[in-house]
């Protein structure tokens, strides 16, 4: 449904991902020389056991104990440096990647809801921003970078193939910054345990050529269009007179309400309720006649709908393009 | 010993969570059966804290603020213009009451306008204290709903100032 996805850190598709890679190895490496290295001192000390069970603890060879002092004393000093080092190394690559404001790029706000993203992006002109939700759209070769917040509880996000992890606290704002380097479409997960749904808390970032994401965001920033087919007219309808305008938003429509995600092109979308299930009119349809058996404690209530007005409102959000 | 065990007891399926409504209660709309069901929103910690999640979505504050009453009257005081049984209350908010309370008929779920109700019990105290909220996301602007004193029955005196 959505073509390969990318989730792997150890497979980087941005400058900032393959900095975190190669520190990855490098700890990896060093790491596994020195443990190789203890293991081999260790089986050496076994092979070359005492020569007696039962040594005389008082008879001290000078030499082999002046000998056996430099060689731990060495060891503890290599073990020291070592240390220092790949701490050093990963405090210069974080600050590298995590620590230099980019002026330049493009600026997105993303919120953290149960369980559901929220992502806004912002412009200079306010008329060119919009909010959509689960899915984020970047272009190539662009730096992006993402302001986060939380709305209820503590998330992070984590999409492992363009950046580490970022925690989206109550209360404050984080921010995390990644350029892609390659289109393609990158998974992305809550990485914090925020409740129930956690693991249903997916999200994807698109990265697309330049002109593919502005004809993207121009269609993102217009409204609804009015449905033309009477089975969408009369899905529009049953939506506005239902519980779903509590929550959500169709703009162009008198739905506004910002408690759940913006619908204004749900269709558009690749999945629904944040990566939980893929987006067809099929699956529109089940979440609204089942929310709780979907998605078991989330916040979209089951609404009694009759079969004529849950087809017909599926229709309806299935064609927002 | 029974003494200490008792409140243990008490907090049990304080948190059992129902996320499918029951079908009776999707059944009656309206009808009076659903009326006794009131009791097991009162006392789950889970329907009281969506409750208090869906106040603040719904934006009951707008009029009501943190409990304390502004535009709407005060909800934490224990005192019921048109009665103080999770009944009345769910019927205030679905049918609206002269004044200003609007009706929320057919746009709020029935299943979250007991939440919401239960949680408006919860406010003036009328709850089990094991199950009421203990906190709030953001800024607390009053003790919690599980630190309110348990309210004097009905027709004794004017309410008592809530010390902080």
């Amino acid at each position: 449904m959505v073509g390969p996805l990318v989730q792997s850190a150890l497979d980087p598709h941005s400058p900032q991902g393959e900095r975190l890679r190669d520190l990855i190895w490098i700890f990896t490496a060093v790491c596994g020389v020195v443990w190789l290295a203890v293991m081999i001192a260790l089986a050496i000390a076994v092979w070359r056991r005492r020569a007696s069970a039962a040594p005389e603890p008082s008879a001290l060879e000078r030499a082999a104990e002046l000998r056996l002092t430099i060689i731990v004393g060495a060891l503890v000093g290599m073990t020291a440096v070592t240390v220092l080092a790949l701490t050093g190394l990963s405090y210069a690559t974080q600050k590298r990647v995590l620590g230099r404001p980019l002026a330049a790029g493009m600026a997105l706000l993303v919120t953290g809801h149960q369980w559901w993203w929220e992502v806004e992006y912002k412009d200079d002109e306010p008329a060119r921003t919009f909010t959509t939700a689960n899915e984020i759209h970047v272009p190539v070769g662009v730096p992006v970078t993402i302001r986060l917040r939380a709305d209820d509880v503590i998330h992070s996000f984590w999409v492992p193939s363009l950046m580490g992890k970022e925690d989206l606290i109550p209360g404050r704002e984080n921010s995390i910054r990644f350029t892609a380097a390659r289109a393609g479409i990158y998974r992305g997960q809550c990485a914090e345990f925020c409740g129930a749904q956690h693991a249903h808390m997916a999200l994807l970032v698109v990265a697309q050529e330049k002109p593919d994401f502005d004809a993207w965001r121009d269609g993102q920033i217009r409204s609804a269009d009015d449905p033309n087919e009477p089975e969408r007219q009369k899905g529009l309808a049953a939506f506005l007179a239902k519980p779903c305008v509590m929550c959500h938003a169709v703009r162009g429509t008198s739905a506004a309400a910002r408690v759940g995600p913006d619908l204004t092109h749900v269709g558009s979308r690749m999945t629904l309720a944040a990566g939980t299930l893929p987006l067809s009119r099929g699956t529109l349809a089940a979440w609204l006649a089942d929310p709780q058996g979907v998605k078991p404690g989330s916040q979209m209530p089951f609404v009694q709908l009759d079969p004529d007005e849950l087809n017909a409102i599926s229709a309806y959000l299935e064609g927002l393009k | 010993m029974p003494l200490a065990i008792a409140p243990l007891v008490a907090g049990c399926e304080r948190e059992d969570r129902q996320y499918r409504a029951d079908p009776p209660l999707l059944d009656a709309r309206g009808a009076g059966r659903q009326y006794t069901l009131g009791e097991r929103y009162l006392n789950n910690a889970y329907h009281l804290s969506q409750g208090k999640r869906l106040y603040a979505s719904f934006n009951c504050r707008g009029c009501h603020f943190d409990g304390g009453g502004g535009i709407g009257p005060a909800l934490m005081e224990n005192r019921w213009i048109y009665g103080g049984t999770i009944a009345d209350i769910v019927a205030t908010i679905r049918e609206g009451r002269p004044n200003g309370m609007p009706s929320f008929r057919g746009k709020i779920t029935d299943e979250q306008i007991w939440e919401i109700a239960a949680y408006v019990l919860s406010m003036s105290g009328n709850v089990s204290s094991a199950a009421a909220p203990n906190r709030d996301d953001h800024m607390q602007g009053r003790p919690a709903e599980n630190r309110q004193p348990t309210p004097p029955p009905p027709g004794d005196e004017a309410p008592k100032l809530l010390s902080p």
